[in-house]
């Protein structure tokens, strides 16, 4: 292995780093918002938008994100729909990302008892105070393995986001072989970085699990 | 407005073409499920070991399958090997190696949660009865943990077919990659082929995973 | 009253440096009935557990018919077989249904002839009310079907001793009735029992002699139940009847 080889390459490592882990977050952010909207239409059973959801949930869970991306890079421009890469990125992984956080919140939601809700109406609370204070706290913390796991998810399927020629860290990787042929070096930095990545996102998922699980009563 | 180029997936034997190209991936996932199912058992009871020693490796093999996405290992082991061993591994072994890879640690895991989720007073009403404990596991223990274990595995199939996506990165021709070509192919005489091949794409994985998908929820719900 | 079934002697158990059970001694006899009370953590449980060798012990010895039973032994199975136990938490089998359930060991064990097993766990369904559950799976019965079922499952082994780990302890109050009116009729039967509970109305009615377990050891042993309730010898015994109200 060459340290210099691996000393001058880690600058172009960090920007695709920078790259993968922005769209990334921004994907993430996106999912879960689309996420929670989906879950709540469910959870209250709005008519019509509830079809949507579920047709939306079924078939995005269903199918790669790579032909989902390939989809949205490739096919849509032919309809007259131009989507830059990154945003294509973005959207991609919102899209997958929402259809799996959907599963995770609304089964947070579907388990919190219906005495819940009851006791808080009985309180006086109306209808959107108990959904806000009561139940959404409630399935929120109940979710979060399952947010946790799908972060995790989303952030590993972030590695296919080369396809459609986003300069992400397998690209970086992919190009830098190709060019130069120093493959362990590369392949090793791949490996790092990703590392880099996912690692503290892990552990802090298992250490938020935990504290959330020691919040629970009784279990 | 243009043909979106459906019917160039009609035109000789393109659609044939496609669906080759599916069953590459399908056959890909199906090596690599079966490969995962064996081995996953052994290292999943092995995973059950008093040594801690075991439990330790396992548990790190683990982290790693779960940490390190599929397409770096893809990158890994099918550039990787050439270049340290000297192996020139076919893309296709290099595939299966890396999905089985991740399929034992998975099934390993399953194995591991379904074994130990079965009550003591299972096993003790079974030895209460006079069952020794081969007849146990037989006829009591195996029973439930499969029961436990199948719509589990079977929802590894799925994602064993979706990731099979990833394995025309290594220069794979699967379904994606036919499609690209057909693309190409007709560029002249249909430009905007793109959209109809790719949305059928697109159908055909949501196809083959959302049934299998289905009855893995409906045996869970049913042997709950 | 006849001969000794089940002899217990100076049995010792520890679960690591903890004493659970202190030399106890016991002698069952024949279609006697034999009622264990005593508070949480006395040892109860695991004094019956002992009894069939899902524990180990210490030291000490306990004999069936002249016969040792004991964890490491190689007959240990066909002795299990001569000692049915009912547990506390409904321990059927979730993938098999009730009759499932019960002709598993007369098979795979005994390696009785179907038919007639099943004719006998037909009747003894009929029995304690289950006739027509026979091919229901355990999650579609109550509590108290569930341990009915258990019993049977025991009672069809053809077991000289019967063993009741509080198999009341974590049923809804009106399911307790159904089981206990089987307990009854099995010991108005003749049949052996040593059971566990935390009823003391239904030790009282059903008991041939009490035993009055603390920390361990047998701090009372009454052949007459009635006397015991009304007036016990030891002031342990007092202080824990005191406790309940019945």
């Amino acid at each position: 292995m060459d340290i210099d080889v691996i000393i001058s390459y880690l600058p172009l490592y960090k920007e695709a780093l920078l790259l993968t882990a922005g769209i990334g977050w921004q994907g993430i952010a996106l999912a879960f918002l689309l996420g929670l909207l989906c879950a709540v239409i469910t959870h209250l059973r709005v008519p019509v938008l509830r079809g949507f959801v579920a047709v939306y949930v079924e078939l995005f869970r269903n199918t790669p994100l790579l032909v989902q991306l390939f989809f949205l890079y490739f096919a849509l421009p032919k309809i007259g729909i131009h989507i830059s890469p990154t945003v294509c990125g973005t959207m991609g992984l919102g899209l997958l990302g929402g259809a799996y956080m959907a599963e995770a919140l609304r089964s947070g939601l579907e388990a919190i008892p219906a005495i819940q809700s009851e006791s808080a109406q009985s309180l006086g609370m109306t209808g959107m105070q108990t959904f806000r204070h009561i139940i959404l706290p409630e399935a929120l913390s109940s979710s979060v393995p399952g947010i946790v796991a799908n972060v995790v998810f989303l952030l590993k399927e972030t590695s296919v986001f080369s396809t459609i020629s986003l300069m992400d860290l397998m690209f970086t990787a992919k190009d830098l072989i190709g060019m130069y042929a120093k493959t362990i070096e590369c392949l090793t930095l791949l490996v790092v970085f990703y590392l880099i990545m996912l690692l503290p996102v892990s552990v802090l998922g298992s250490l938020v699990e935990r504290r959330v699980r020691h919040a629970e009563f009784g279990d | 407005m243009q043909s979106l180029g459906i019917d160039v997936l009609f035109k000789g034997t393109n659609f044939i073409r496609l669906l080759g190209g599916l069953w590459v991936a399908v056959r890909i996932s199906l090596i690599s499920v079966a490969l995962s199912i064996l081995l996953g058992l052994v290292v999943g009871v092995l995973m059950t070991s008093r040594s801690k020693i075991l439990r330790a490796l396992f548990r790190i093999y683990l982290e790693i399958v779960r940490i390190m996405p599929q397409m770096v290992l893809l990158f890994v082991v099918y550039f990787g090997t050439t270049r340290v061993f000297g192996w020139n591994l076919a893309a296709e072994t290099s595939a299966v190696i890396v999905f089985t890879f991740w399929g034992v640690a998975e099934m390993g895991d399953l194995v591991r949660g379904a074994l130990i989720s079965i009550p003591k007073i299972q096993y003790e009403s079974a030895e209460a009865l006079g069952l020794v404990p081969t007849q146990t596991y037989r006829y009591v223990i195996l029973p439930q943990t499969v029961r436990r274990l199948i719509p589990l595995s079977i929802n590894l199939v799925t994602r064993m077919i979706k990731t099979t996506s990833l394995v025309m990165m290594i220069g794979i021709v699967e379904v994606l990659k036919v499609a690209q070509q057909i693309i190409e192919a007709n560029r002249r005489v249909s430009p905007n082929a793109a959209f109809g091949v790719f949305a059928v794409v697109f159908l055909l994985y949501f196809l083959i995973c959302w049934p299998i998908g289905r009855l893995a929820a409906y045996l869970e719900k049913r042997w709950a | 009253m006849g001969q000794t079934l089940l002899k217990i002697s100076h049995l010792h158990k520890k679960f690591g440096d903890r004493v659970i059970l202190k030399d106890l001694n016991l002698e069952v006899k024949k279609g006697e009935v034999v009622v264990v009370i005593g508070p949480s953590g006395c040892g109860k449980s695991t004094f019956l557990r002992c009894l069939n060798a899902l524990e180990d012990i210490q030291g000490g010895e306990v004999l069936l018919d002249g016969e040792p039973v004991r964890k490491d032994a190689s007959n240990v199975s066909a002795m299990r077989q001569k000692i049915g136990m009912v547990f506390q938490s409904y321990d059927l089998f979730p993938h098999k249904t009730v009759m499932g359930n019960i002709l598993l060991a007369p098979l795979k064990v005994q390696k009785r002839d179907r038919q007639e097993v099943e004719r006998e766990a037909v009747e003894l369904l009929g029995k304690v009310g289950l006739a027509d559950r026979r091919d229901d799976y355990p999650r579609q019965l109550s509590g108290g079907q569930k341990q009915r079922v258990a019993i049977v499952r025991a009672l069809i082994m053809h077991p000289e001793i019967l063993l009741l780990d509080e198999i009341t302890a974590a049923l809804d109050p009106e399911m307790v009735h159904e089981v206990l009116q089987v307990v009854l009729a099995l010991a108005k039967n003749g049949r052996t029992m040593l059971i566990v509970t935390h009823e003391m109305a239904f030790a009282r009615a059903i008991a041939d002699r009490i035993l009055f377990l603390e920390d361990g050891e047998i701090v009372e042993e009454s052949g007459d139940p009635k006397a015991f309730f009304e007036k016990p010898q030891t002031e342990r015994a007092r202080q824990f009847l005191r406790s309940f109200e019945y």
